[in-house]
């Protein structure tokens, strides 16, 4: 399902949660939503999920809005908490979940069956769910998420409370889902979205920061090519003039405390890596190490939404 | 399935899972038979095979009783989360409200049907008035029906079960006694209005026997209306 968000405003008092917002998520793409705490994640899902109201702009699935047509049946939705009746055992919740997504009631076990199997529920299906522990309550938000095969997953931090494990299954899960399925999933983990998502969306105070691949993000964030270098040579000042007389070479640092060792940053849209090795060829220099040095995910996120 | 059903079939099954149905059901029949058959002006210094004297007591039992059992059921949702689910599913706030109305509901015609013995009993000693036995029964239930609105009302405005029990014993008590005390302090117009407002005067002729219209329509539009309000309440929140 193609998901549209058009310019999407909602309030809280004089506090803009979502501000103005506008992004496109496509079938088959998983989009990763980061943001610094408050900055408006949950607030957008819930608003897709309709269950918050739209105050301004749209949401539009498959061209139609969600104002005048109920699109309930076609989501799957992991609240942030993830809200169980916990007096409940886990395939009663499931079937109790699948009857309200109107899932018919021939295909009611087997659905139930799959999801159990697919969330490794398997031992615990007929615990109550209040005895399970909070990785496998996590499974049950996720198998009821999918209970209906929604063709629109909203996943507000799925892998929070999962063991290091039970991550990489459930990124393996979502990742198995994003290809015919649309997938929003939000999270403070940024290896994670890095591991599952084809786009990230970073967000802050209600704004779209950023927009696009890990890789388009590093090198929007980066600009310049930045390289670590290791050049063998009996004296440092020399390699250090030498290098700086580079026409590609922008800046030359000594790293500190370590021999023989420099970081240079390449003049923008320019490589350096040559330039370097031949002056090294005929110096009669040794190069012994050349790092390119690549901007974290981290280090772009703490950019965007430090304030 | 339909919706409602689907709620109210998990809600009743959560009221016999817990211990609430069944502390419901023993202290309701507990209470109501105590004082039909054992003690005060009980059923047999009426001196006819009549059901009135259960119908005045089950009046109060359940006055007490609903609001124990409809407080829970939107404050909680709202306090675990879990009503996040349950509007995000495809249901309507409407049929929600209804379910959870209906779940109540059975519950305490369950606890009305094992008062059939008494009927049985009674009409065994005696010549029984069927009619007046049944229109008191149609009573207790259009009593029921709005006192589990009014509950189910003061249960989606909070989501702390006290607050919802203790509003809606406060709305139940203007419907109760304090719209009739008015009534009858008052003259006029005024004593009419309140007099019509007041629950037990529609309670009480229809106890006797007289299934009038205007009875009717003033308890099915007060549960009406107790359920819209429960909607929008929920669907306001946003």
């Amino acid at each position: 399902m193609d998901i549209s968000i058009d310019r999407l405003t909602k309030s809280y008092g004089y506090q803009k949660a979502v501000d103005d917002i506008s992004f496109k998520v496509k079938t088959g793409e998983i989009l990763g939503f980061l943001g610094p705490n408050g900055a408006g994640k949950t607030t957008t899902m819930k608003i897709i999920t309709g269950y918050l109201d739209i105050e301004e702009g749209d949401v539009l699935m498959n061209g139609l809005s969600i104002k005048n047509n109920n699109m309930k049946g076609k989501i799957g939705y992991l609240p942030e908490h993830n809200p169980l009746y916990l007096d409940m055992p886990v395939i009663d919740y499931l079937a109790f979940c699948a009857a309200l997504q109107k899932v018919p009631a021939n295909l009611v076990d087997e659905r139930i069956k799959q999801m159990v199997k697919l969330c490794g529920l398997d031992i615990e299906k007929h615990k109550k769910i209040g005895e399970l522990s909070k990785g496998y309550r996590q499974r049950v938000g996720l198998a009821q998420a999918m209970i209906h095969d929604p063709e629109l997953l909203i996943l507000d931090e799925p892998t929070t409370g999962l063991d290091p494990n039970q991550i990489v299954e459930i990124r393996d899960l979502i990742r198995q889902l994003g290809k015919e399925k649309t997938v929003i999933l939000s999270t403070h983990i940024l290896p994670e979205v890095e591991a599952t998502c084809d786009r990230i969306l970073i967000i802050n105070r209600g704004k779209i920061v950023a927009d696009g691949t890990a890789d388009t993000l590093r090198k929007q964030a980066q600009g310049q090519q930045v390289l670590q270098v290791k050049i063998e040579a009996p004296n440092r000042d020399q390699v250090f003039h030498a290098l700086h007389a580079l026409p590609s070479i922008s800046t030359v640092d000594f790293l500190e405390g370590q021999e023989a060792k420099y970081e240079i940053q390449s003049v923008s849209d320019r490589q350096s890596n040559h330039d370097i090795f031949k002056m090294c060829c005929e110096k009669g220099w040794v190069l012994t190490e050349m790092v390119p040095l690549e901007t974290k995910l981290e280090d772009i996120f703490r950019e965007l939404t430090m304030n | 399935m339909n919706p409602v059903w689907i709620i109210a079939k998990r809600e009743l099954h959560s009221f016999f899972d817990s211990l609430v149905a069944y502390i419901m059901l023993i202290a309701f029949l507990g209470f109501s038979g105590f004082f039909t058959w054992l003690f005060g002006g009980d059923i047999f210094f009426v001196k006819e095979a009549s059901l009135q004297v259960f119908f005045g007591v089950a009046f109060w039992t359940l006055f007490f009783f609903i609001p124990a059992i409809t407080m829970r059921q939107i404050a909680e949702e709202k306090k675990t989360g879990t009503i996040e689910m349950l509007l995000t599913k495809s249901i309507t706030n409407r049929q929600l409200v209804l379910g959870k109305w209906l779940a109540c509901f059975l519950l305490v015609s369950i606890a009305l049907a094992f008062t059939l013995p008494y009927y049985i009993t009674v009409a065994s000693i005696g010549n029984i008035d069927h009619g007046a036995t049944i229109s008191g029964y149609v009573g207790l239930l259009l009593m029921s029906g709005v006192y589990i609105s009014v509950g189910i009302f003061a249960s989606s405005i909070t989501n702390n079960q006290i607050v919802a029990f203790l509003l809606a014993l406060l709305i139940g008590i203007f419907l109760h006694f304090l719209f009739g005390i008015i009534a009858g302090s008052t003259s006029g117009w005024i004593s009419e209005i309140f007099n019509t407002l007041s629950l037990t005067t529609h309670f009480e002729s229809i106890s006797r026997g007289v299934l009038d219209t205007k009875d009717i329509i003033y308890f099915l539009s007060i549960t009406v209306f107790g359920i819209l309000l429960s909607e929008y309440m929920i669907t306001k929140k946003k």
